[in-house]
């Protein structure tokens, strides 16, 4: 059912485009260190470090969990972008089967967040943190997990957006909410209930969380990790199986 | 056997029959055409041969496998050549031959050499590695077609391969099919609504409004029309009609405010004609017959206005060389 080559040169043109457009390299690492530093030390000045732990330090695996966010959505919003422009009758018309081109968009989408989660470890000595060797792949493999999730729903969404106008939509009603409420900005447990249910359906608040534990170790709430670590991967887990299960059967629609 | 065969095949869409009950098959090595204006089902019945769309009713078949049934054989068999360029831009002529290569599990130690050999046909080796978004529309098409072969298909299908391109682009590409056809020895089944463009075809299927109205070789096709085609536009048509039913025993019909006379040998008619006509003429044009005529006689409709101009170039011609024997 799945062919390895076809996945495996749908992944390869994925990584050549996007090491070749270097504007969208330098928004990995913008977006993130204008958060961070803008925001961060703005908010940082009025909320005052707990349990050993300072604002900016918070919204550090938050920025994680954003740059993986936009990251996941802009790669599988790649496919609504193959469609406008034809080259998905290319891979639609080859003997290949639909789910091998889910299963490359997935992978390739996955691994690219996964390198721009990395980049953006680069600004660890910026604020105050250390990380040991242990850390550093323990946050690969959340990232590997997160990144696999959010692409998946993102091919989701591409499968059934026929347009680019959606996009819009799409950033403006799923993306920007996703990541107010996530846990990224402000701890979950000080928000008001209503919003607390909504960060509570939203598997990015898993993955910061993961995050959390990851590099706020032992950190407590409201600043560190406010659910225990195997709800954040069991949560992230079934989500990502959902959806990608969702996107592979809406990929297989035929007139 | 032939390589090709549909049987009865309609595909429905909502209220709209976009193909109704075709039926026609294509031999081995034939170039197919099928000609037809927007809208008449041509790019619905390739995408159900290419496995894009599945039949309503009815059966298409190629190289023995069934279309709707066992799509990726059909897949393998057959190469395409879309309307609209299906390119990768942001990757170069190399990257786009060989990513297909690999969709097509092409044989890996023949990748490399394939490649090449099919860039230098199209001559496009020397920008091997060069981005397709700096690449003209002709380059484009010539790409595509380089990379619709790579895999060997067995089938090639065009869908109005020339369509955008300017006239001096379109003979090029033409040139490349022709010598493609006899270098990789494959069959084409094309879509057009050029008429110059279906001339270049073995055989012909005429279609409207999802029906194939003729199917045969352009000659005989022609021949449907009764010799050549004068379009005479005079400042009295009705007394031209009287005119010229009484000295030539010919029924001109009305059209587009002028008169369509169908007779033989239309050269040495037209200096006749206009001797005999004691209505002033404004213009004369003759008109081989083409395969819009074709078109024509059967539903009373022109395929594309656009064929006009060069109907009208004829015409100023005509009227020059005319005026010139006058004086």
């Amino acid at each position: 059912m799945i062919q390895w080559r076809p996945v495996y040169v749908i992944c390869l043109r994925e990584f050549k485009k996007f090491f070749r457009e270097k504007s969208r390299l330098l928004g990995t690492l913008a977006r993130p260190v204008l958060w961070l530093f803008v925001v961060g030390n703005g908010m940082g000045s009025l909320i005052k470090p707990q349990a050993g732990f300072s604002y900016l330090q918070f919204i550090f695996p938050g920025m994680i969990g954003m740059t993986i966010l936009f990251s996941s959505i802009f790669s599988s919003i790649s496919i609504v972008w193959d469609r406008e422009f034809g080259f998905m009758k290319e891979m639609l018309v080859a003997p290949i089967s639909r789910l091998s081109i889910v299963i490359g968009k997935t992978i390739s989408g996955t691994l690219i967040s996964v390198a721009q989660a990395i980049i953006i470890l680069v600004l660890i000595p910026f604020l105050g943190i250390q990380i040991t060797f242990i850390q550093f792949i323990e946050v690969v493999l959340v990232a590997l997990l997160v990144s696999f999730c959010i692409t998946s729903l993102g091919i989701l969404i591409a499968a059934r957006l026929t347009s680019f106008d959606g996009f819009n939509i799409i950033m403006n009603f799923l993306v920007m909410p996703m990541l107010f409420l996530s846990g990224a900005m402000y701890p979950v447990t000080a928000m008001p209930s209503a919003l607390r249910h909504l960060t509570l359906i939203n598997p990015l608040t898993y993955g910061i969380d993961a995050f959390k534990h990851v590099l706020l170790k032992n950190g407590t709430p409201p600043l560190g990790p406010e659910f225990p670590l195997s709800l954040d991967l069991l949560v992230v887990t079934a989500i990502s199986i959902v959806m990608l299960t969702l996107a592979a059967l809406s990929f297989r629609r035929k007139e | 056997m032939p390589i090709i065969t549909v049987n009865n095949l309609t595909k429905q869409f909502k209220s709209l029959t976009a193909v109704d009950g075709i039926s026609f098959s294509v031999e081995e090595g034939e170039v197919f055409g099928f000609l037809g204006p927007n809208g008449a089902g041509k790019t619905t019945t390739i995408n159900i041969l290419c496995t894009l769309l599945t039949p309503t009713s009815g059966s298409a078949s190629i190289a023995g496998f069934d279309c709707a049934n066992s799509s990726d054989q059909v897949r393998a068999a057959i190469g395409l050549i879309f309307q609209d360029t299906t390119l990768d831009a942001g990757l170069t002529a190399y990257e786009n031959l060989k990513f297909h290569a690999y969709l097509y599990n092409l044989d890996r130690s023949l990748t490399e050499k394939r490649i090449d050999e099919m860039l230098g046909v199209v001559e496009l080796q020397a920008r091997k590695h060069d981005l397709i978004k700096n690449f003209s529309g002709g380059m484009k098409r010539r790409l595509e077609i380089a990379r619709g072969l790579l895999h060997y298909p067995r089938v090639l299908f065009l869908d109005e391969p020339t369509l955008g391109l300017d006239p001096q682009t379109r003979n090029t590409i033409w040139d490349f099919i022709t010598m493609l056809r006899k270098q990789e020895k494959i069959t084409v089944f094309m879509t057009t609504h050029y008429m110059e463009e279906a001339e270049n075809c073995d055989r012909i299927a005429i279609i409207d409004h999802g029906r194939i109205i003729a199917l045969d070789t352009p000659a005989r096709l022609k021949a449907m029309v009764h010799g050549d085609v004068i379009h005479l536009v005079t400042a009295n048509n009705k007394q031209a009609i009287e005119e010229i039913r009484k000295n030539f025993a010919l029924t001109a019909r009305e059209e587009n405010g002028g008169l369509v006379i169908e007779t033989e040998k239309g050269d040495e008619f037209i200096p006749k004609l206009l001797h005999a006509l004691t209505v002033q003429t404004l213009s004369v044009s003759l008109t081989k017959p083409t395969l819009n005529d074709v078109f024509l006689k059967i539903t009373g409709r022109t395929i594309r206005d656009e064929v006009l101009p060069d109907d009208k170039e004829v015409t100023r011609e005509f009227v020059r060389s005319h005026r010139r024997a006058q004086r």
